[in-house]
């Protein structure tokens, strides 16, 4: 039986991971791949590599990161943060990324989304979906660069729409969630994991293995959290034991 | 210690070659990226990668006459190694892109998950292997498929592993090892099954026939 995934996300910025509410106030977590192979002893199925540099320079720096993270890294990489293009995929691809996140461009031009399953598969194109609740109550819209535009676009609507594209997979992030520990958005995961039959990995809100528990439960295939794992509150092997004492499927 | 083992990895393409080649260094070996058929002919071992489609990927092995030499290479019983895609292009043919003939080791089909069920399968799921394998342990592997062998071909040892259907995860035959899942992503338990073959295969060569399809 194919077991629910836990995936740590690194957020990373000019080779260094770093940890903050909503990209703000930025503070140093540490070295790349040393946590990356931490989580990966500790029972990570995966991990996610999230590149918040903001400029070009920084964003060579991540294919580094990758390079770096592979090496001592024996489990999936999924890289996201600024990739543009199936080129810019492409050099994620051969630095060692397993699947690559795509989130502000396949808004912007859904046509990348198809580019990179052509070329690399649907199972390596991930489609990053940042969603909050609009603004009077009714559903929820896409949100781009990192969550400071609003563009109106339906979030169910476009879940179902990524899918035609060519994603093999739905990163989905409750903007409205995100570092406030309230809990993942389980209306939104559920709405979205109807709609598509392509996984799921449920992100924004985490701060107790409950949380990942009604995660798992309202239908993700996956459950990605950042501040629960670094500030070392919990280890991915507590979290694991929960689940599995609550007979969700989990790896040992 | 003796020196680290030289690996031909076949590129089929825009494959990513990274995280094999990352796996293969930490099971000892000494792995390098090939696109000349004249390797997969000479190399102690050759690992047959794939990302992508099957269409597309038969049509780069044909062209650049690597599939001739990985069928002489089967037929010599050379240790070889066949990862995701590349179990699958040992087939006859193959759901995703009908009318393609495959490599025809195995004369058997690969077929598409039902649709009932998520699609691609990504993640970890149990692999049961039958007791004789010489390889293969019962375990975890990551997985990224949206197609599957249903059935064993005869002198094959299988893995089975359960998503929504039986399936094939792993053969072995010989020096040939064939897994559908990721053995570089796979942890621990992947990277001990890298060491297996590499240090098992090139005792256990068995010569074979290809039929003619």
């Amino acid at each position: 039986m194919l077991t629910r995934r836990i995936i740590p996300c690194l957020d990373c910025r000019d080779g260094r991971v770093v940890k903050g509410v909503k990209f703000q106030g930025l503070r140093d977590a540490g070295d790349p791949p040393t946590l990356a192979h931490a989580y990966e002893l500790q029972g990570a199925d995966e991990l996610v590599l999230l590149d918040v540099s903001a400029t070009p320079d920084g964003r060579a720096t991540a294919v580094e990161t990758v390079r770096k993270v592979r090496e001592v890294l024996s489990i999936p990489l999924t890289v996201g943060g600024g990739v543009r293009s199936a080129e810019n995929a492409r050099k994620l691809l051969e630095a060692g990324a397993d699947k690559v996140g795509v989130n502000t461009a396949a808004v912007e031009n859904p046509k990348v989304i198809r580019d990179i399953a052509d070329q690399f598969g649907s199972q390596c194109s991930v489609v990053a979906l940042d969603a909050a609740r609009r603004l009077d109550g009714a559903g929820w819209e896409v949100v781009i660069l990192s969550g400071k535009k609003r563009t109106g676009l339906d979030a169910i609507d476009w879940a179902a729409k990524v899918v035609e594209f060519g994603a093999g997979e739905i990163l989905l992030t409750s903007w409205d969630r995100d570092g406030t520990r309230s809990g993942y958005d389980l209306e939104l995961l559920s709405a979205v994991s109807k709609v598509t039959n392509v996984p799921v990995i449920a992100s924004g809100g985490a701060a107790t293995p409950q949380h990942l528990l009604e995660a798992l439960d309202a239908g993700a295939d996956a459950v990605l959290a950042a501040s629960i794992f670094h500030d070392g509150e919990y280890t991915v092997q507590t979290i694991k034991q929960f689940l599995t004492d609550r007979k969700v499927p989990i790896r040992p | 210690m003796a020196e680290a083992p030289k690996v031909a990895v076949i590129r089929t393409g825009l494959a990513n070659l990274a995280s094999v080649l990352a796996g293969l260094r930490r099971a000892g070996a000494d792995p390098f990226v090939t696109e000349d058929p004249s390797d997969v002919g000479r190399s102690p071992y050759v690992v047959l990668p794939g990302v992508g489609a099957f269409g597309p990927a038969m049509e780069r092995l044909n062209d650049s006459g690597m599939a001739d030499r990985l069928r002489e290479r089967y037929e010599a019983g050379r240790p070889t190694l066949s990862v995701c895609l590349g179990l699958q292009l040992l087939h006859a043919s193959s759901e995703e892109n009908p009318g393609v003939e495959g490599l025809g080791i195995i004369q058997l089909h690969i077929r598409k998950f039902p649709s009932t069920l998520r699609i691609p399968q990504l993640g970890w799921n149990e692999v049961r292997p039958e007791s004789s394998a010489a390889y293969l342990q019962l375990g975890y592997a990551y997985f990224a498929n949206s197609f599957h062998a249903p059935s064993v071909a005869e002198g094959w040892t299988p893995a089975h592993t359960t998503y929504g259907v039986n399936f094939v995860s792993a053969i072995e035959r010989g020096a040939w090892l064939a897994c559908q899942f990721h053995p570089e992503l796979s942890g621990d338990w992947g990277l001990q099954l890298l060491k297996n073959w590499l240090s098992l295969a090139p005792s256990r060569i068995v010569k074979s026939e290809v039929k003619a399809c």
